[in-house]
Order: C-alpha cells, then sequence, then structure tokens
C-alpha cells in the first residue's frame, strides 16, 4: 500500500522544503518575534511597577503634603494666639501708661491749680483788702466828721475784732 | 475532498452506472497524485509537472501526458504510468519492454501542497515580522497578534517550560515545526484547492519530521545524555555480561521517532478517512436502498462529516502541539546535565 510506504519524491521534496522554510524563519522570523516579544513583556513590567512607584510616591506625596498644611494651620493658630497675647499685653500696657500719665497730670494740673487757687486768694485777699479799706476809708472819711460816731465806730469795730479773735 | 469527490461518485453513478470501490477511493484520496483535482470535476486535474531521473538522466514533462495511461516519448525514454502491478499510479520507464522505476521528485500535487504550506508559514511570520519593524514595541493586532500569541503560547508553555535555559537554541526548529505541521494539517481539511492534500496522513511526511526531530535530539545530545545510554546507573548484572539496559536504550532512541511518525500519521489519515467514509455511506445506502434510505444517509452523514471535520480542526491542533511537545521533551532529555557536572 503506498500509503504506508514513504515515497522518495516526497521525502526529498520534504526535506528541501523544510530546510528552505527552517533557515527562513530562523534567519528572519524566530529571533526577532522572541527578542520583541521578551522586551514587550521588560516594557510592560517596566512600566507596571514604573506606575506602583509613581501612585506610592503620589501617596507619599499627598501624606507630605497634608502634614505641611497641618503644620503651617498650627503654626498659624500659634502665631495668632501670640498676637492676640500681644496685643492684650501692648492695650495693657499702654492703658497702664497712660493711667500713669494721666495720673500724674492730675496731680500736676491739681497742682497748678492749688497754686493758682492760692494766688488767686492772695490776690484778692489783697484786693479785697485794698478794696475794703477804700471803702472803709471813704466810709471812714465821711463818718469822721463827727467825733462821737468816730469814737463809736472805733469802738465797734475794736469790739468786732475782739469778738472775732 | 468530499466535494470532488461526491461529484465523481454522482457522474458514476448516472452516467457509468460501475459499482462503488469504497477502498479504492479512500485510497485515491488519501494518497498522492500528479494532478490536483478541481472541485466539481474530479476527472479534470491540474497538472504538475513530473521530474524523474531515468536511465539517461532527468526528465521533466507535465502530468497531462501521462495521466491517461498514454505512453510519452521523452528523448530516448518512454514513461507510462501503470494501471496495474507494482508500480500501479506511478510514473515509470519502459525499458526494453520491463517497467523500471525512476527515481521520482515530481512536484507532485502533495509536494505543491507542502509549498504552498511554506508559503504561507513564511507570510504569517513576515507579516508579524513587518509589524514589528513597522511599529516597534507595539502589540500587534487582528491576524498578526493572533500568529504572536500563538508563537507566544508554544514558546513559553512549551518550549522555555522544558528546556528552560537552553529554550532559546532549539526554539527556531521547535517554532518552525509546530507551524508547518499545524498549517499542513489545517490545508488538509480544506476541501478544494489550495487544500485537500491529504499531508500529514502521509507517512512519507512525518517520518520526515521525526527524522529531523531524532537528528536534532542526538546530534545536540550532551555526553550524559549518551552516558546514560550505554552505560546507565542500574545494576551492574543489567550492563555488563549482557548489555541488555543498553540494548533497550538504543531501542528506545529509534522508538521516540518511530511513535512520532505513527501518531501524527495515524490521526491525521485516520480523520480523514472518517470524513471520506461518511461521504461513501451515502452512495453505498442509496445504491443499496434507494431514494429514501439514500436521503436519509444524507442528512446524517452530512451531519457526521461536519461534526468530524470541527473534531479535525481541533485535532489539527491537538496533533502539531503534541508533535512539538515530544519533539520538545526529546531534545530537552538529551540536554541533561547530570549531576556530576552540576556539583
Amino acid at each position: 500500500m503506498e500509503l504506508f510506504t514513504p515515497g522518495f519524491g516526497l521525502v526529498f521534496w520534504m526535506f528541501v522544503s523544510f530546510a528552505v522554510l527552517f533557515f527562513i524563519l530562523w534567519k528572519y522570523a524566530w529571533p526577532m518575534i522572541l527578542d520583541i516579544v521578551d522586551k514587550r513583556a521588560d516594557l510592560i513590567d517596566k512600566g507596571v511597577e514604573y506606575a506602583q512607584n509613581a501612585k506610592e510616591q503620589l501617596d507619599n506625596a499627598q501624606l507630605a503634603a497634608d502634614n505641611l498644611l497641618n503644620e503651617a494651620r498650627r503654626k498659624e493658630a500659634d502665631i495668632l494666639r501670640e498676637a492676640e497675647s500681644l496685643k492684650t499685653k501692648i492695650i495693657e500696657d499702654a492703658r497702664a501708661e497712660a493711667k500713669e500719665q494721666a495720673k500724674k497730670e492730675t496731680e500736676a494740673a491739681k497742682l497748678s491749680i492749688e497754686q493758682a487757687k492760692k494766688e488767686a486768694e492772695l490776690s484778692i485777699r489783697d484786693e479785697v483788702g485794698a478794696i475794703a479799706l477804700s471803702i472803709a476809708e471813704k466810709v471812714v472819711r465821711e463818718r469822721m466828721s463827727d467825733d462821737k460816731a468816730q469814737t463809736k465806730l472805733v469802738n465797734t469795730l475794736i469790739d468786732e475784732i475782739e469778738n472775732q479773735n | 475532498m468530499a466535494l470532488g469527490y461526491s461529484d465523481q461518485m454522482h457522474h458514476s453513478a448516472t452516467e457509468t452506472q460501475t459499482k462503488v470501490d469504497p477502498k479504492e477511493i479512500i485510497f485515491e484520496h488519501l494518497g498522492d497524485a500528479y494532478g490536483w483535482e478541481l472541485p466539481f470535476a474530479h476527472h479534470r486535474r491540474i497538472p504538475l509537472p513530473v521530474i524523474v531521473y531515468g536511465t539517461d538522466g532527468f526528465h521533466v514533462f507535465s502530468s497531462s501526458r501521462v495521466t491517461d495511461g498514454e505512453q510519452f516519448q521523452d528523448g530516448n525514454a518512454t514513461f507510462v504510468i501503470p494501471a496495474e502491478g507494482d508500480y500501479k499510479g506511478k510514473v515509470v520507464e519502459i525499458v526494453d519492454g520491463q517497467q523500471v522505476k525512476p527515481y521520482d521528485i515530481s512536484i507532485t500535487k502533495n509536494v505543491l501542497a507542502l509549498f504552498i504550506t511554506i508559503a504561507i508559514v513564511v507570510m504569517c511570520s513576515m507579516s508579524l515580522v513587518k509589524w514589528y519593524k513597522k511599529n516597534g514595541n507595539k502589540a500587534p493586532r487582528g491576524f498578526t497578534g493572533a500568529f504572536e500569541s500563538l508563537v507566544v503560547f508554544i514558546y513559553d508553555g512549551v518550549i522555555k517550560a522544558t528546556l528552560k535555559q537552553d529554550a532559546r537554541r532549539f526554539a527556531p526548529y521547535l517554532l518552525t515545526i509546530f507551524f508547518f505541521i499545524f498549517m499542513m494539517n489545517l490545508l488538509g481539511l480544506i476541501v478544494i484547492f489550495p487544500g485537500g492534500a491529504n499531508l500529514t496522513g502521509n507517512i512519507a511526511v512525518t517520518m520526515t519530521l521525526a527524522i529531523m526531530t531524532f537528528l536534532v535530539t542526538n546530534i545536540f545530545g550532551t555526553k550524559h545524555y549518551w552516558k546514560d545510554i550505554f552505560w546507565p546507573d542500574v545494576p551492574m548484572w543489567l550492563k555488563c555480561p549482557l548489555p541488555i539496559m543498553p540494548m533497550i536504550e538504543l531501542f528506545g532512541i529509534f522508538t521516540k521517532p518511530a511513535a512520532l511518525t505513527i501518531r501524527l500519521f495515524a490521526n491525521m489519515m485516520g480523520g480523514h478517512m472518517i470524513v471520506i467514509v461518511l461521504t461513501l455511506l451515502i452512495f453505498i445506502f442509496a445504491g443499496v436502498g434507494g431514494m429514501v434510505v439514500g436521503g436519509a444517509t444524507v442528512v446524517v452523514s452530512v451531519a457526521f462529516s461536519i461534526f468530524m471535520l470541527l473534531i479535525d480542526v481541533l485535532v489539527s491542533f491537538i496533533q502539531a502541539y503534541v508533535f512539538t511537545m515530544l519533539s520538545t521533551i526529546f531534545i530537552s532529555l538529551a540536554q541533561e546535565h547530570g549531576h556530576e557536572v552540576t556539583e
């Protein structure tokens, strides 16, 4: 049976064509295909790794940013608090100083008022004295026309002074 | 195969009323031919070149000159295809009234199918290479992508998994074997030209493939591999006075390619044969039981034929895969470096 006995021609052509096919594919196809497939697999691996790293870094960055923000907020609060206390202190100081100043001013004013008052009193007293003297003089001059009245007046005056003392 | 066949049957049933000879038909279809039959006109064939080396050198002529049984005179030599005898269906030279078989390297149907297969495999792989040259590291799409994933499937799943660090050395051979067999199997399932040649169901083809695996295995075999064959690690009485184990091992070298040959051949030929027989059943039953039985057989036979052809698509892949896998295993067994080398 022909089917079970290998024919020479077919075996011959089989060898020839397989050799040709193998040569072409070995030279131009398989090494390149396998290389590129390998390279692509590496590339994909690297890409995945890169993406993972990037994601990690992003997460870290987010965390760092959050931390930074919190820190900044805390500092801000601190500064505000400090400023507040400083402000209070300054106001307090200013107030105290103003009080002091005012006290001093008041004191000085009081003193000068006292002085002025005294001076005024003195001058009024002098003036009043002078006026009283001149009035008295006029009155005396009027009344001194008669001696009796003069004596009476003198007596009255002396009595008054005595009573006064 | 079945298509062209049924047409012939139709003609023979209506016109010549000849009796169906299943055996003749089956082997005609499974075997080789000097021409390629056209669909729906089984006896009209595409003539192919006959190349023979006879008693007085090479002769090249068209097969149409001898396929109808006539003698052809080329120079001093006369050629004929005898209808009977030892050389039935083969081109022989007539020397002094005797039939002498010349060295026949004709481009027969099978040889042409071989060339077509090679052209297709080269085209497939070159389309992938072309894609790479154009697109660099981008992954190919469509058919090219499918071809690439098949390459990767075989390389990663079979070659690399078995051969490990030697994978790249033997990958070109094994990948070529796989795609060559796979494409031959698939082309064999296509009924009309350029398919229809029962290539992997021909023992010459499978034997050549197995011999090549045998050569690759043994030429690249390591020292340890040969030591394991001629001086294996077995009790002394198994190898010293009578070399029982070495004999068995040596025998094993030759049974491996034999197993490869028969496995692929039998599987593919079986598939083809079942489809032809199922088709033939229609004509056999029609001849016996008339229209009704014949009609019923048509439905059943066609259904089964389609089923079998679909199974054969699967078998085509599985057998190519198995052949590659076994070749890989045989090669990897010959690549053993043993314990004394690794220590």
